[in-house]
C-alpha cells in the first residue's frame, strides 16, 4: 500500500432527492449524523431506564406513573417486579454499550471526520458504509422489539451469561423470545460493526491525501483507526458466539448448556456444553469493547486539548504508541472478568499480569495530557471543559481498575457496586465526556453554527459534579459488600445505606435532567445558533479548511495537499499562532 | 491457449488500493470468526459426549471441485485483456473458464448439500451430537461465504458479456484472492472436522 494518494477519487455521485440525500445516503457525513442520532435516542432511552431502576431501588414499593403501560406483567399497578428490574438492567447495559458507547465516539464522529481529516472525499466503500448504519438501525429495532412483545426484555444482563440465557422460558420472564431478540440484535450489530471497521481501515490506509503520512494524521484519526482494528477482531468473535447461542436456544444444540441442568424444576434436554465457553468468547469481545468505547474519546480529547492549549502535546507519537499498546494488550486480558468463574487459578494470575500492564500505557497517556497541560494557557469553553472532565473521569475510574485487576482483591469486590462504579466512570462517562467535547468542538463544522457556550458550561458542571456524586459512592458501597443487580435493599444489612442510595438516585435524576439542557442546546443551536466561521477555533486539521457544513464531496474540486502534522500551535504562522496542515509555509522545527 | 495481452502499467487509484486492503481485512475478519468457532470446537471436544463423526465421502469430491475452481479462475485470469483505467475485458476462452469456475462453485455447494442429506439419512442432525453440530455450523457458514464468491462470479460474467464487456481489474483480482481463500479455509475446516485433537 502506498503512503499517500496523489489523486483522491470521486467515489460516488452527488446525492439526488430526499431519500438518497438523507435516508439511504452514501455520504459519510450523513451516515455519521445518522449514527449520532441513533446514539442520542439510545442514550436517552438508556438513561430513562436507569432512572426507573434508581427510583425503584430506593423506593421499591412506590408506584411509578406510566410504568404499567411499559409492561403490565413487569409492573403490575405501576410497581416494578424484581424480574422487570433485571429486564431494564439488561436493556440499559445493552443500549449503552452497543448503541451509545460504540456508535457515538467511534461510528458517528469517525464516519463524519475520518475521511475529511485524511483528505478523502468519502469512505472507501460508501455502500458498505450505508449498509453498516442500516444494519445497526435494524439491530436497534430488533432489540427494542423486546419491550413490546408479551415475553418482555431478557433478564440475563448485558453479558447474557449462559447457561440460563441459552435455555429459553425456563430461565424466567423475557428469556423465551426477549433473549432471542437480544441474540439476533447483537449478531446483526456485529455484522454491521465489521463492515464499519473494514471501511475505516481501508479508508485510512489507502485514501489519504498527498502528504498525509501516517504520522501526520490527527490523533483522533489514529484513535478511530486503532479502534477499527480492535473492533474487527472483537466483533468477529462475538458474532460466532451469538450464532452458537441462538442455535442452543432454538435448534437444540448444546454448545453452552451442560448436562443435568435443572431450571424451573425441569431437567433441560441438553448435554455436555460449556457455560464457560460463552464467557471466554464474550469477554474476548467484551474487554476490547471497553477500548472500542474509550479510545476514540482519548483521540478526540487529545485533539481538542491541543487546540485549546495552543501548544502541542509533549509527544503525539507517544500518545499514538500508547493507544496502540492499549489496543494490543486489550486482547490479552479478557480472563480478568472471569476470576470467579471457575477458571484454573493459574489462569487468573496469567490474566492479572497483562491487566496490570495496561496501566502503563494508560498512565503514560495521562501523563502526556497532564504534562502538556502544565503551564498551558488553556482556552476555557464547553469543549475543553469536557475534555478536561474526560481526564478526570478516566483517572478516577481507572484507579479502581488497579484493585480489580488483582484476583485476591477481585474475589471480594466482584459483582459489587465497586465494579459498577469503576466501569461507569472509566468506560461509560469518560467516553461520553469525549462525545460531549467532540460535539461542542465540531458542531460549528457540522452545522455552520455555534452551540450556546453558557448552556454548554452549565451542562458540563452539573454533569461533572453529578457524575462524581453518583459513581464515587458506588465504590464505597461496593467496599461494604453491596451486591450489584439486586432490585432492593430493604430489611437486610444494607438498610443503613439506603440514605446513600437515595442521594445517588437524586444525583442521577439531576444529572440526567441536565442532559436535556444539552439536547435543547443541540436542537436550538442547529437552527438558531450564532453563525460560525469556517475555522472558529483557529484549528489546523483539514476539516477546518472547508466550508461549514462541508459540501457533499468535502473538498469540492480541490485535492488537499498536506505539509505539516496537525499540531502546529504556538508557532508564528501567517494566520496567527498556528499553521494549518495544508499551508505550504515553512515552520522551523516542524514536521 | 489464447494469447494474452501484456498489462498496461496503470497506477492504482486510491479506491483500487482500498478495495485490495478491504479484501484482505475482510479475509482477516473471516479468519478470526472461524478461529472463534475453532476454539469453541476445541473446548467442546473435551466433553464426554463428543461423538466421532464419519464424514460423508462426497466431501472429498467437493474438495477437489473447489480446488479445481481456483485453477479455472486462474485460467480465466490468464485470458484477461488489459485496458486503460484499470479495466479488463476477456476473450471467449476467459469467459468460458469463468463459467466453468461458476459451475464448479455451484457444484461445490450442491455437493455440500448432498453431504448434509447423507448425514440426515443416517439420522445425524444438527443437534444429534456436538461433533455434528459443529459440522453443520462450520460447513453451512462456509457455504454462505462461498455463495458470496459465486455472486461475484455472476457479476463478473455479466460485466464481461454485456454492455461495454469490461470489468474492473481490481474486482477480478480481489475475487481471486477471496476465492482462493475459500479453498484454503475449506481445507482447514475439513481437517478440523476430520481429526480429533
Amino acid at each position: 500500500m502506498s503512503e499517500t494518494s496523489a489523486q483522491p477519487v470521486q467515489v460516488h455521485a452527488p446525492p439526488q432527492g430526499f431519500l438518497w440525500k438523507y435516508v439511504f445516503s452514501l455520504d459519510h457525513k450523513v451516515i455519521g449524523k445518522q449514527y449520532y442520532a441513533l446514539a442520542l435516542v439510545a442514550v436517552f432511552t438508556g438513561m430513562f431506564l436507569s432512572w426507573l431502576m434508581r427510583i425503584h431501588l430506593v423506593w421499591p414499593v412506590a408506584k411509578i406513573p406510566g410504568l404499567e403501560l411499559m409492561s403490565k406483567a413487569g409492573a403490575p399497578g405501576g410497581v416494578m417486579t424484581p424480574e422487570y428490574y433485571l429486564s431494564l438492567l439488561t436493556m440499559h447495559g445493552t443500549l449503552m454499550v452497543f448503541f451509545v458507547l460504540t456508535n457515538a465516539p467511534f461510528a458517528a464522529f469517525g464516519n463524519y471526520f475520518l475521511p475529511i481529516q485524511i483528505g478523502a472525499e468519502d469512505m472507501a466503500f460508501p455502500r458498505f458504509n450505508m449498509m453498516s448504519f442500516w444494519l445497526t438501525f435494524l439491530a436497534w429495532v430488533v432489540l427494542m422489539l423486546a419491550f413490546v412483545i408479551p415475553d418482555g426484555p431478557p433478564i440475563a444482563g448485558w453479558t447474557e451469561y449462559t447457561p440460563l440465557s441459552a435455555i429459553g422460558k425456563d430461565a424466567g420472564p423475557g428469556m423465551q423470545w426477549g433473549a432471542s431478540l437480544w441474540g439476533i440484535s447483537i449478531a446483526i450489530f456485529c455484522a454491521a460493526s465489521l463492515l464499519g471497521a473494514l471501511n475505516f481501515i481501508a479508508t485510512t490506509l489507502d485514501l489519504r491525501a498527498k502528504g498525509m503520512t501516517l504520522m501526520r494524521m490527527p490523533l483522533c484519526t489514529w484513535a478511530w483507526f486503532i479502534t477499527s482494528c480492535i473492533a474487527l477482531l472483537a466483533f468477529a468473535v462475538l458474532l460466532p458466539a451469538c450464532i452458537l447461542l441462538i442455535l442452543d436456544r432454538h435448534a437444540g444444540t448444546s454448545f453452552y448448556i451442560p448436562a443435568g441442568l435443572v431450571a424451573s424444576d425441569r431437567l433441560q434436554p441438553h448435554s455436555g456444553g460449556s457455560p464457560l465457553l460463552w464467557q471466554h468468547l464474550f469477554w474476548f469481545f467484551g474487554h476490547p469493547e471497553v477500548y472500542i468505547a474509550i479510545l476514540p474519546s482519548m483521540g478526540i480529547v487529545s485533539h481538542i486539548l491541543v487546540n485549546s492549549m495552543r501548544k502541542p502535546l509533549l509527544s503525539a507519537k507517544v500518545v499514538i504508541y500508547s493507544m496502540m499498546s492499549i489496543g494490543f494488550l486489550s486482547y490479552m486480558v479478557w480472563g480478568h472478568h472471569m476470576f470467579l468463574s471457575g477458571m484454573n487459578p493459574m489462569s487468573a494470575l496469567a490474566f492479572s499480569f497483562p491487566t496490570l500492564t495496561i496501566t502503563i500505557p494508560a498512565t503514560i497517556l495521562t501523563l502526556m495530557w497532564l504534562g502538556s497541560l502544565y503551564g498551558a494557557n488553556i482556552q476555557v469553553n464547553a469543549a475543553s471543559l469536557f475534555a478536561l472532565g474526560f481526564i478526570s473521569m478516566f483517572v478516577s475510574g481507572g484507579v479502581s481498575g488497579f484493585f480489580l485487576a488483582q484476583p485476591s482483591i477481585d474475589i471480594y469486590l466482584h459483582a459489587t457496586y465497586f465494579v459498577v462504579g469503576h466501569f461507569h466512570m472509566v468506560m461509560g462517562v469518560a467516553s461520553l465526556f469525549g462525545v460531549f467535547a467532540g460535539t461542542y468542538f465540531w458542531f460549528p463544522k457540522m452545522t455552520g453554527r455555534y452551540m450556546n457556550e453558557g448552556l454548554g458550561k452549565l451542562h458540563f458542571w452539573i454533569t461533572f459534579i453529578g457524575t462524581y456524586c453518583i459513581f464515587m459512592p458506588f465504590h464505597y458501597l461496593g467496599l461494604i459488600g453491596n451486591i450489584r443487580r439486586y432490585q432492593s435493599f430493604v430489611d437486610d444489612f444494607m438498610a443503613p445505606y439506603i440514605p446513600l442510595h437515595r442521594f445517588i438516585t437524586i444525583a442521577a435524576l439531576v444529572t440526567g435532567a441536565a442532559q436535556f439542557l444539552f439536547l435543547y442546546n443541540l436542537i436550538h443551536s442547529r437552527f438558531w445558533g450564532k453563525p460560525a466561521p469556517e475555522n472558529p477555533w483557529n484549528a489546523t486539521s483539514l476539516e477546518w479548511t472547508i466550508p461549514s457544513p462541508p459540501p457533499w464531496n468535502n473538498f469540492g474540486d480541490k485535492h488537499p495537499v498536506v505539509y505539516h502534522d496537525p499540531y502546529q500551535y504556538g508557532v508564528k504562522g501567517s494566520g496567527g499562532d498556528f499553521v494549518m496542515q495544508d499551508s505550504p509555509e515553512p515552520i522551523s522545527g516542524g514536521d | 491457449m489464447a494469447s494474452t495481452t501484456a498489462p498496461t502499467v496503470v497506477p492504482q487509484s486510491g479506491a483500487e488500493r482500498a478495495s485490495r486492503s478491504g479484501i484482505w481485512v475482510g479475509i482477516f475478519a473471516i479468519t478470526m470468526s472461524f478461529m472463534a468457532f475453532s476454539s469453541a470446537l476445541f473446548v467442546r471436544q473435551g466433553s464426554l459426549d463428543w461423538g466421532h463423526l464419519v464424514l460423508p465421502s462426497i466431501l472429498y469430491l467437493n474438495t477437489l471441485l473447489l480446488l479445481a475452481s481456483s485453477g479455472t479462475f486462474e485460467l480465466s485470469r490468464r485470458h484477461l485483456e488489459f485496458h486503460t483505467a484499470g479495466r479488463v475485458g476477456s476473450s471467449g476462452a476467459g469467459v468460458a473458464w469463468l463459467l466453468a469456475t461458476l459451475a464448479l462453485g455451484i457444484a461445490f455447494c450442491a455437493g455440500q448439500y448432498a453431504a448434509w442429506q447423507n448425514l440426515r439419512a443416517q439420522g445425524i442432525y444438527l443437534a444429534t451430537n456436538p461433533n455434528s453440530s459443529f459440522f453443520y455450523v462450520l460447513t453451512f457458514i462456509h457455504v454462505l461465504h462461498v455463495t458470496a464468491g459465486i455472486v461475484a462470479f455472476v457479476y463478473l460474467l455479466g460485466r464481461l458479456t454485456m454492455g461495454s464487456r469490461l470489468a474492473r481489474r481490481s474486482f477480478f483480482d480481489n475475487t481471486a484472492i477471496y476465492w482462493h481463500f475459500m479453498g484454503v479455509l475449506w481445507l482447514y475446516l475439513l481437517l478440523l472436522c476430520r481429526i480429533k485433537l
